[in-house]
C-alpha cells in the first residue's frame, strides 16, 4: 500500500524536486511505494477545489509532509502551517528549508530597500510602486528557516541535498524509522587532499586564480584549499554533499566549498569557527572581504545574517 | 455576479504561480491573470559581494537551469574584470551547458509536458503524470529515468556538481578535461544523442499529429521573438548577438550591451515578476486584441530567430518544421516541438565538442584582478534568454545588479496566452477540470 506524501517548493529555486528525480534508477521504485497526493512539480492537486471554486487553502491528508524552500512571504507560511497540521512527520528539505539558504542573505537589508531596488531602481524598470494585489503574498519580516515556524521531524540538508540521502531518509521513514540525519562529521574529514597543518601565512587569498593541482592525478595528491591560502567552508561544514560514494563535490571540481551542507552540529558556530580555522593554518581570517556573507551563504535564517547599522560597500 | 476561477498552484511548471479567471454574468471570461508570487531580491542581496563568488551565487536563482545562470554570470564577471577566457575554457563552458540543456528537454517533454499528451489533457489528475506515465508507458519511462541520470552523472563526475555548478570562473574554467575523462563521457553522449533522436521521431510520429488542433488552438497568439544567433545567424545558446524579431519576421540585431535601448519592463501591482517589452515598438500592451511590445523567448522564439540550426540533424529538422510552419511561427503550443529541434542541436554540439581536439587543452584560465568595470553577460537558458549586468568597484565587490531573466521575458506573452485560451474553452459559464487544464497546458508550452 502506497503511503501519502504531500510535497512542495515554498521559497525555494526547483534544485531540490529535481535532485529527487536525479535519485536515478531506483526513483521508479521508489515512486510506486509512495503516492504524492500533492507534488507542485508533478502532479495537478490543486488547493482551492480542482475546479478553483473553493475559498480555504486544501492540503490533503497525508503520512509524510517534504517542504523545500524557506518561507519568505505570509502565503508560505499558511501552507507550511498547514502542511505541518496534515502530515505526521515534516521534512525540511534542503538548506533553504534547513538554514534560509542563499534568498536568506536578503536578510542583511531591510525588506522596504529589497523592494526599492528591485520595483524603483533597476535602469530596466519603469520605477512603480511595490505589488500589492491581494493576489502577491506580503513578505514576512525575514527569510526565515522552515523550523522558525513549525515543528521538523526529518531535516536534510543541501543545497541541494544529494539524492542518495533523499532516497535513503525517505525508504528509511517508509519502513518506520522516524528519525533520519547524517552523522556529525565536516567536509574535511571526508575529502582526500593533503594537509600539513601549515599553509604559507598572510592574508586570505581571494579565489581569482585556479588551485595548483596536477589534472592527471586525484584529489589526494591535492594540496588542502585553506592550506593553499584561500576559503574553503570544509572544515566547519556538514559532510554529505556528495551522497555515500565519491569525494566533497565542490572540491572535485577543483574549487573551495562554499558551505552548502550547513554546520556540522546544532549550536554550532560556523563564522567563528572558520576564523579559527584559518587562523590555526597560520592565515589572517580578517583579511576576508565580505566574511559575513561568504561565512553565511547558506544559513542566513535563524538571525544570522542581520540587517547592520553599517555596511562594508565602499 | 461574477465568478472567479482560482488555479493554484499552476502545477508541473517550475515556479509559484496562480491563474484567476473571472467570469462575466453570463459565465463568459471577463479578465485573467497570471499571478506570480514569489520574490527573492537576488538584485539586492548580490550587492557588495565579491565579482568572483557571483557564478557560484546567483546559478541558485533557478534549480533546473543553474549552469545557464552560472554562465551568464560567469560572462558578466569576465567583463567586470575586463578578461576573454582561453578557447578551450569557453569550449568547456559549451559543453557542460550542452549536457544539462540535453537534460533538461528530457526532463521537461517526458515529466512536464509528456502527460497531457500521453495520458491526455482530460485524464483525471491522480494519473495525468509521471507516475501515470510510467505506468502507461513503463519502458520509456524506464528510459527517460536512464537518461536523466546519465547526464547528471557526467556533470557531477567532470565538474563536481549536476545542481548548482561551481565549474566556472571568471577569467575561464576551475578544471582542464584530461584524455581519461573525455574517453568516459564519449559513450554516454553518444547514448543521449541517440536517445534525442529517438524521442523526436516519437514525439512527430505518435504526438505531435493527435494534438495538431490543439496547437492549432490553445493559447495562439502572434508577438515578437528574442534570441541569440552567431554571426552567420545560426542558433548559438552560450555566445553571439541578440535577434529582437517582429510579429511579421523583421528584425534588430544588437550586442547584449545595448539591451536597455531594446528592453524596457513594466511592473504591475498584481505580479512579483515584472513585464519585459520591446521598448521600440511602443509602451507594453496587453491586450488580446491590440497587443503592443510583447515579445517571447524560449524554445519557439529561438527557433523563429535563427536563420539556421548550427547542427545537421536539427537543421534537417528545422526545415521540415518551417515547411509545415512558416517563419516566424506563432502557435504557442509549437514550443514542445521546436524543443526536441534544439534537443537534438545541444546533443550533437556535446558529441562534438568532446570530438574537438582543442576540449583537452590546458590554457583554461586567464588571470584576474580586482578593479572597477561593468559586465554584461548573456547566454540562452532552456526558458530564454539570460540577462546578467553587473557593475563593480575598484575592490572587485557588487555595487549594481540588474537581471532579466528566462522566463520573466514570457511573462506578457504567457498572460496574453492564458486569456486567449481561457475564451477559447470557457463559454456560457461551463468549465471541468479538464478544461481548466487545456488553460495551463497553453502556461506550460513556455515551461515556465
Amino acid at each position: 500500500m502506497a503511503v501519502n506524501v504531500v510535497e512542495d517548493w515554498l521559497n525555494a529555486c526547483s534544485g531540490c524536486e529535481i535532485s529527487i528525480l536525479n535519485i536515478g534508477d531506483p526513483l521508479l521504485g521508489l515512486l510506486s511505494e509512495i503516492n504524492f497526493v500533492h507534488i507542485t512539480a508533478l502532479v495537478d492537486h490543486k488547493f482551492f477545489g480542482q475546479t478553483g471554486d473553493g475559498t480555504v487553502m486544501e492540503i490533503p491528508e497525508a503520512v509524510v509532509g517534504i517542504v523545500s524552500g524557506g518561507i519568505r512571504n505570509d502565503e508560505q507560511k499558511h501552507e507550511l502551517e498547514e502542511i505541518r497540521k496534515k502530515t505526521k512527520f515534516l521534512i525540511s528539505l534542503g538548506s533553504c528549508a534547513c538554514y534560509g539558504g542563499v534568498p536568506a542573505q536578503a536578510n542583511m537589508w531591510k525588506n522596504e530597500e529589497v523592494f526599492e531596488k528591485v520595483f524603483r531602481q533597476c535602469p530596466s524598470s519603469t520605477p512603480a510602486p511595490d505589488p500589492d494585489d491581494p493576489n502577491v503574498p506580503k513578505w514576512t519580516p525575514t527569510c526565515a528557516a522552515v523550523d522558525e515556524f513549525v515543528n521538523v521531524d526529518i531535516r536534510i540538508p543541501g543545497c541541494p541535498p544529494h539524492p542518495d540521502w533523499i532516497a535513503d531518509a525517505v525508504t528509511g521513514l517508509l519502513q518506520g524509522q522516524t528519525s533520519w540525519s547524517l552523522p556529525e562529521r565536516s567536509v574535511c574529514d571526508t575529502c582526500p587532499v593533503i594537509r600539513l597543518q601549515k599553509s604559507g601565512g598572510g592574508p586570505v587569498k581571494r579565489w581569482l586564480e585556479n588551485m595548483d593541482f596536477n589534472p592527471e592525478e586525484g584529489l589526494e595528491k591535492m594540496r588542502c584549499i585553506n592550506e593553499q591560502g584561500y576559503l574553503c567552508m570544509g572544515p566547519v561544514t556538514l559532510a554529505g554533499c556528495a551522497g555515500k560514494t565519491g569525494v566533497p563535490r565542490c572540491i572535485q571540481a577543483r574549487t573551495p566549498c562554499r558551505g552548502c551542507f550547513g554546520p556540522i552540529r546544532k549550536g554550532a558556530q560556523p563564522m567563528v569557527e572558520m576564523m579559527g580555522a584559518l587562523s590555526s593554518v597560520g592565515l589572517d581570517p580578517k583579511s576576508i572581504l565580505d566574511r559575513r556573507a561568504l561565512m553565511n551563504r547558506y544559513t542566513g535564517g535563524h538571525g544570522n545574517l542581520r540587517v547592520l547599522p553599517a555596511r562594508p560597500i565602499k | 455576479m461574477s465568478t472567479v476561477i482560482n488555479i493554484q498552484p499552476v502545477t508541473r511548471i517550475e515556479g509559484h504561480a496562480k491563474v484567476a479567471i473571472t467570469l462575466d454574468d453570463a459565465g463568459n471570461v471577463a479578465d485573467t491573470k497570471f499571478h506570480v508570487q514569489t520574490l527573492r531580491g537576488f538584485e539586492k542581496f548580490c550587492e557588495g559581494r565579491p565579482v568572483e563568488e557571483m557564478p557560484r551565487t546567483v546559478c541558485h536563482i533557478c534549480g533546473i537551469c543553474p549552469w545557464a545562470h552560472h554562465l551568464a554570470s560567469s560572462k558578466a564577471a569576465d567583463g567586470c574584470f575586463g578578461v576573454t577566457p582561453p578557447p578551450t575554457a569557453v569550449k568547456l563552458r559549451r559543453l557542460m551547458q550542452s549536457i544539462a540543456y540535453v537534460s533538461d528537454k528530457i526532463l521537461h517533454f517526458y515529466f512536464l509536458a509528456a502527460p497531457d499528451f500521453v495520458i491526455g489533457p482530460d485524464a483525471d489528475y491522480s494519473v495525468r503524470n509521471v507516475v501515470g506515465i510510467a505506468q502507461a508507458a513503463p519502458d520509456i519511462a524506464k528510459q527517460v529515468v536512464h537518461m536523466r541520470h546519465l547526464g547528471a552523472q557526467m556533470l557531477e563526475r567532470f565538474a563536481g556538481r549536476a545542481i548548482h555548478p561551481t565549474f566556472s570562473v571568471p577569467g575561464g574554467v576551475s578544471k582542464p578535461l584530461t584524455e581519461g575523462e573525455r574517453q568516459k563521457l564519449l559513450p554516454p553522449a553518444g547514448e543521449l544523442l541517440e536517445f534525442a533522436q529517438f524521442t523526436m521521431k516519437f514525439a512527430k510520429e505518435n504526438v505531435f499529429p493527435k494534438y495538431m488542433d490543439a496547437i492549432k488552438s490553445i493559447g495562439v497568439i502572434d508577438t515578437g521573438y528574442l534570441g541569440t544567433v552567431r554571426e552567420d545567424g545560426a542558433l548559438d545558446f552560450y555566445d553571439g548577438k541578440l535577434r529582437m524579431m517582429k510579429q511579421d519576421g523583421s528584425y534588430d540585431d544588437f550586442a547584449y550591451d545595448q539591451y536597455l535601448d531594446y528592453i524596457g519592463e513594466w511592473v504591475e501591482p498584481w505580479s512579483y515578476q515584472k513585464f519585459p517589452f520591446a521598448k521600440q515598438w511602443g509602451q507594453l500592451n496587453m491586450s488580446l486584441e491590440n497587443p503592443v511590445g510583447v515579445y517571447r523567448t524560449n524554445c519557439l522564439a529561438r527557433i523563429n530567430v535563427a536563420d539556421k540550426m548550427a547542427t545537421p540533424l536539427a537543421q534537417a529538422e528545422l526545415e521540415e518544421f518551417r515547411a509545415a510552419f512558416g517563419r516566424p511561427a506563432h502557435y504557442t503550443m509549437l514550443s514542445h516541438y521546436a524543443r526536441l529541434i534544439e534537443l537534438l542541436q545541444t546533443a550533437e554540439t556535446m558529441v562534438e565538442l568532446l570530438n574537438d581536439p582543442e576540449i583537452t587543452g590546458t590554457d583554461i584560465r586567464v588571470p584576474v584582478a580586482p578593479k572597477a568595470g561593468r559586465g554584461v553577460g548573456c547566454v540562452e537558458a532552456p526558458r530564454g534568454t539570460l540577462i546578467h549586468d553587473y557593475e563593480c568597484d575598484a575592490d572587485g565587490l557588487i555595487t549594481k545588479v540588474n537581471m532579466i531573466v528566462g522566463t520573466t521575458h514570457n511573462n506578457a506573452a504567457i498572460n496574453l496566452s492564458v486569456n486567449q485560451a481561457a475564451k477559447e474553452v470557457i463559454k456560457a459559464g461551463k468549465y471541468d477540470q479538464g478544461i481548466l487544464n487545456r488553460i495551463e497546458m497553453a502556461v506550460r508550452s513556455y515551461d515556465p
